[in-house]
């Protein structure tokens, strides 16, 4: 958990590309869930995040 | 060899192009070869792409072009995000893509492993297996139509030589309680070669040495099974499950077959309402948006599916 951490503080591509993926995956969740109307609504806004997100990250520095 | 023939093209071509061609750099060169690939695809992908982000904004009609369409913002998407009939039919594709990754993984990874024990015709039969997946899906969705018919279709006869009672009793595509697993279990049949494959190409990427290690160690065949073979085919599973995630998310042709989305919209997928909007209703800016979102979507897992490419590529 703490190299993780580090690693988001550092900008490394590694887990800040894992805290992407897990936006997009929680989008997607959201938009398909049968639980919660509000979650369906919100859903478009976190995947579009999570993809940004991936795009820009994908450009840091990789681990050592 | 290659320089006579380097030499014979030299010479056929006319003394006029290659005064001019003599001129250019390699670079200018391999950007006049890489040109026409460039401008297709901005004429094809990336202009649509930007003129649907610009309709989404609109309350363009296709069918109404002489009214100049207003621009309203993000309504469309307003509108699209917080309609339960769509959410609906997100669901509707929730399920159809659950249980069809579930079922697909499950008998997909059965049959890879089964055929990698290379018994006397495995290769006869890795071949058959393969076969549903070769034909077209729209093809498949009539034949299946014909085998679902409650009279004369295959399928209620066998499950009713098992199970009892008549034939007739049931109606796959007509029933709302039915036809969404019609559609599971043809997009099953049709796409588990796929997967298999995968596993396949996972299981045979694993060296021996690793199971007479493991063997010399007395590890039991389950234990060898849940801590060599699993966790080394994991990464092509997950990149089986995220192609057909992919790919079913976007499922139209095989659907609009079997069961046109019906009945009533139980089988509904994004895809054919989308088509709905666009192109019976018309309601063309409100169908940009809806086709943003689900391109937002694809492309959203598309980042996943390649990181899991490289994780894949790594080993």
């Amino acid at each position: 958990m703490m190299t993780f951490l580090n690693g988001l503080l550092r900008l490394r591509r590694g887990p800040w590309e894992v805290l992407a993926t897990i936006i997009i995956a929680l989008g997607v969740f959201m938009l398909m869930q049968p639980f919660v109307l509000w979650g369906f609504t919100y859903s478009f806004i976190t995947t579009l995040v999570g993809t940004v997100m991936f795009i820009i990250v994908s450009h840091f520095g990789e681990d050592e | 060899m290659t320089d006579s023939l380097a030499n014979q093209a030299a010479q056929a071509t006319p003394p006029r192009v290659a005064r001019k061609i003599r001129g250019f750099s390699d670079r200018a060169i391999a950007w006049i070869f890489v040109a026409p690939t460039i401008f297709l695809l901005l004429a094809i992908n990336i202009f649509p792409l930007i003129w649907t982000i610009q309709l989404s904004f609109t309350n363009f009609k296709a069918n109404r072009l002489n009214r100049e369409p207003e621009f309203i913002g993000l309504r469309n998407y307003e509108r699209i995000l917080t309609d339960s009939d769509i959410w609906l039919n997100m669901q509707a594709t929730a399920h159809f893509l659950f249980w069809t990754i579930t079922l697909q993984v499950l008998i997909g990874f059965a049959l890879a492993w089964l055929i990698h024990r290379n018994f006397k015709g495995s290769n006869f039969w890795t071949t058959v297996i393969v076969l549903p997946m070769m034909l077209s899906p729209a093809v498949v969705g009539n034949f299946w139509k014909f085998l679902y018919q409650p009279q004369i279709g295959l399928f209620n006869y066998i499950v009713t030589f098992f199970t009892g009672g008549e034939a007739s009793s049931f109606e796959m595509l007509g029933s709302v309680n039915l036809a969404p697993w019609s559609i599971v279990i043809v997009d099953t049949w049709m796409w588990t070669p796929f997967v298999m494959l995968i596993c396949l190409a996972g299981l045979r990427s694993i060296p021996d040495y690793i199971y007479e290690a493991a063997e010399v160690d007395r590890a039991s065949k389950l234990r060898q099974f849940f801590t060599i073979t699993i966790p080394m085919v994991l990464p092509f599973l997950m990149l089986a499950v995220l192609f057909r995630g992919i790919e079913n998310f976007k499922m139209f042709d095989l659907v609009v077959q079997l069961t046109g989305g019906g009945p009533g919209s139980t089988t509904e997928l994004t895809s054919i309402n989308l088509k709905r909007e666009a192109f019976e209703k018309w309601r063309t800016g409100y169908a940009s948006a809806y086709a943003i979102i689900l391109f937002v979507t694809v492309f959203g897992l598309a980042s996943i599916y390649v990181k899991a490419l490289n994780k894949v590529k790594e080993r």
